[in-house]
């Protein structure tokens, strides 16, 4: 009776097994085709692609499309801008935040709470869009590069996050000690808690950095000067508002042809444009995964 | 002896400030920012009753009471822009809510660790794509003559649909290429919380011949509702927050009547239009909805005895 039971339930659960994994395999499938073809479309040529010949393998192999991306100086020029605003950028912001996070991490901190307020009130209420566009324009910030590493310096979610992983790794034993050998709060800081916390740095350097690649908002507010460009204002143009530069579509001059390679150039350029967040991922997931679990630690 | 004693503390009272002092020192820079770049917009808000004057500055502009308001409340864009915003948070939120809670307890009970950690590795990638680029795939995959889409759409001999052009569809797409895009990222948090849950309950349900679906039913489910709960009240608290860049990037002057929300509105006739009064009225309007809807639903929250923020 009992063994009997058992194997019904093991059934049951076998069922289950097939019908999760079906749906597992789904789910991935429609995570994985949608970046497949974006590949495999990218290397097609542009008359298979438009007669729907490409589907599961790239047809009338290619690089055509890449050779046009690699050539077109204003891709290469918000790469550099988007290398640069990403570096300074998080560099700055990792630094700031990790800064602040350790004080508001130290249970003596006197005006410890009421820091912590004065932060989290500008998660819920902001000046909105003009005021903050008023302030940047009277700082004389409009339409310079030092915007894009300034504006969203420090956000309060990475704050919590570093302070959440201070106050559980870095003990006030610890400081009491070194304050005995006559370290101050700002040396300790330095030489003995930046050292200690290296995977929260990496956790808030990835999460800067994510951002910063791949922000667009702030610099269409507030650069309008096109060599400033970062790479996803490039992309916009070319993406979104079909403005290829000339030299990509280039002598082509049937509008039916301009269309086509237009079209490729556009398979190739987000493949361009994710390649190094992509590539990097894998290797890096772990942190990010970390960030989020820190974050679910209540403070 | 007492004296010395009271000398000691007061140099360690001293060393105590000092050691703040310092401290202080670390939270500056990022103190500094707040203020520039947070509390003095706030006090900027002040032009939503105001009639922006350049020369005159924030501070001088005369004032307008609620003009602004009142023009926005009666113009013919509002009923709009509240429909749109609110339609696709909605939507959005009623598909993007639950989706991460039903593919972590799958995962979770996935028998072989490497399909999970495969499956996880896969689903979390979109997550890192920028808004720009997603919109661009919508484009080319949506495209009426060239996007796969409509070629399997034609393949099946119907005809083809024009998404991106269509007020009809833009609330779909903007929806469905969201929870492509975010419900792997999502699962994240809800598989922290199943994976610690004491390994004993699973043994004594297996003693008691609990399913697989019974475990998710009984032990999964009541153990990651906290965290649900705390999740829904955040996602509410955002109904208004709609993401500008993804309905910015995926509007039309076609998709328009469907695709205006308040965030867009707010960037067109601020900077576009240059009216300044006029836009931060708009925003500060927005705020408040958010944070009255953020602390009602707290509130409800509250009463249902379950988890709450405050």
């Amino acid at each position: 009776m009992s063994k009997a039971l058992k194997v019904k339930v093991s059934q049951s659960d076998k069922v289950f097994d097939i019908v999760n994994y079906a749906i597992l395999f789904i789910v991935f499938l429609s995570v994985v085709l949608p970046l497949y073809f974006i590949v495999i479309a990218s290397i097609s040529s542009p008359d298979a692609i438009y007669s729907g010949e490409v589907r599961f393998i790239p047809k009338d192999i290619s690089l055509e499309g890449y050779r046009k991306i690699f050539g077109d100086k204003n891709i290469w020029l918000g790469y550099k801008n988007s290398l640069i605003y990403t570096t300074l950028g998080t560099i700055i912001s990792v630094i700031v935040t990790m800064a602040a996070a350790y004080p508001l991490s130290r249970k003596s901190f006197t005006g410890r709470n009421v820091f912590m307020v004065f932060f989290i009130i500008t998660m819920y209420f902001n000046g909105g869009l003009i005021p903050t566009y008023l302030v940047v324009k009277d700082l004389g910030l409009l339409n310079k590069w030092p915007v894009m590493v300034i504006v969203g310096m420090v956000s309060v979610w990475n704050l919590i996050i570093a302070r959440t992983f201070f106050q559980h790794s870095i003990p006030d034993e610890l400081y009491e000690a070194a304050s005995i050998d006559g370290c101050g709060q700002l040396t300790f800081f330095v030489q003995v808690v930046m050292p200690l916390s290296k995977a929260i740095a990496a956790v808030l350097a990835l999460y800067y950095g994510v951002g910063q690649w791949n922000e667009f908002f702030r610099a269409l507010i507030y650069l309008s000067d096109e060599a400033l460009y970062p790479l996803q204002l490039v992309l916009r143009s070319i993406l979104i508002m079909n403005q290829n530069s000339d030299n990509m579509v280039g002598d082509v001059i049937s509008m039916m042809e301009r269309q086509k390679q237009a079209e490729l150039i556009k398979y190739g350029v987000i493949i361009v444009a994710s390649l190094p967040v992509l590539i990097l991922y894998p290797f890096l997931q772990k942190y990010f995964v970390k960030g989020v679990m820190i974050g679910s630690l209540k403070g | 002896m007492k004296s010395s004693y009271k000398k000691k503390s007061f140099v360690a009272s001293i060393k105590r400030v000092g050691g703040d002092y310092q401290l202080y020192l670390l939270l500056l820079p990022a103190v500094l920012y707040m203020i520039i770049f947070h509390y003095l917009p706030m006090y900027g808000v002040q032009l939503a009753f105001k009639k922006f004057i350049i020369l005159k500055g924030i501070t001088g502009s005369p004032w307008v009471g609620v003009k602004h308001f009142a023009r926005f409340f009666e113009s013919i864009q509002f009923t709009r822009l509240i429909k749109n915003t609110l339609g696709l948070s909605f939507f959005q939120l009623i598909a993007g809510f639950p989706l991460p809670i039903i593919l972590a307890l799958l995962l979770n009970q996935a028998r072989h660790p490497s399909v999970k950690k495969i499956v996880q590795t896969t689903i979390y990638a979109p997550h890192f794509i920028s808004v720009v680029v997603l919109s661009g795939m919508l484009y080319v995959f949506l495209s009426p003559v060239s996007g796969i889409v409509n070629q399997i759409i034609q393949y099946f001999g119907l005809e083809p649909i024009y998404f991106l052009g269509d007020p009809k569809w833009f609330k779909s797409v903007y929806v469905i290429s969201g929870v492509w895009q975010s419900t792997g990222w999502g699962t994240i948090i809800y598989l922290a919380s199943l994976s610690s849950i004491d390994p004993s309950l699973y043994e004594a349900s297996i003693m008691d011949g609990a399913s697989k679906f019974q475990q998710i039913f009984f032990i999964e489910i009541p153990s990651i509702l906290p965290t649900a709960v705390i999740l829904l009240i955040l996602n509410v608290g955002r109904l208004m927050e709609v993401g500008f860049q993804k309905a910015y990037t995926l509007q039309n002057y076609m998709n328009l009547e469907s695709s205006e929300i308040i965030s867009t509105y707010i960037y067109k006739v601020g900077l576009l239009k240059s009216q300044y009064g006029y836009s931060t009225a708009i925003g500060l309007f927005n705020t408040l909805v958010n944070i009255i809807l953020l602390v009602s639903v707290n509130e409800v929250a509250k009463r249902l005895k379950q988890n709450s923020l405050w």
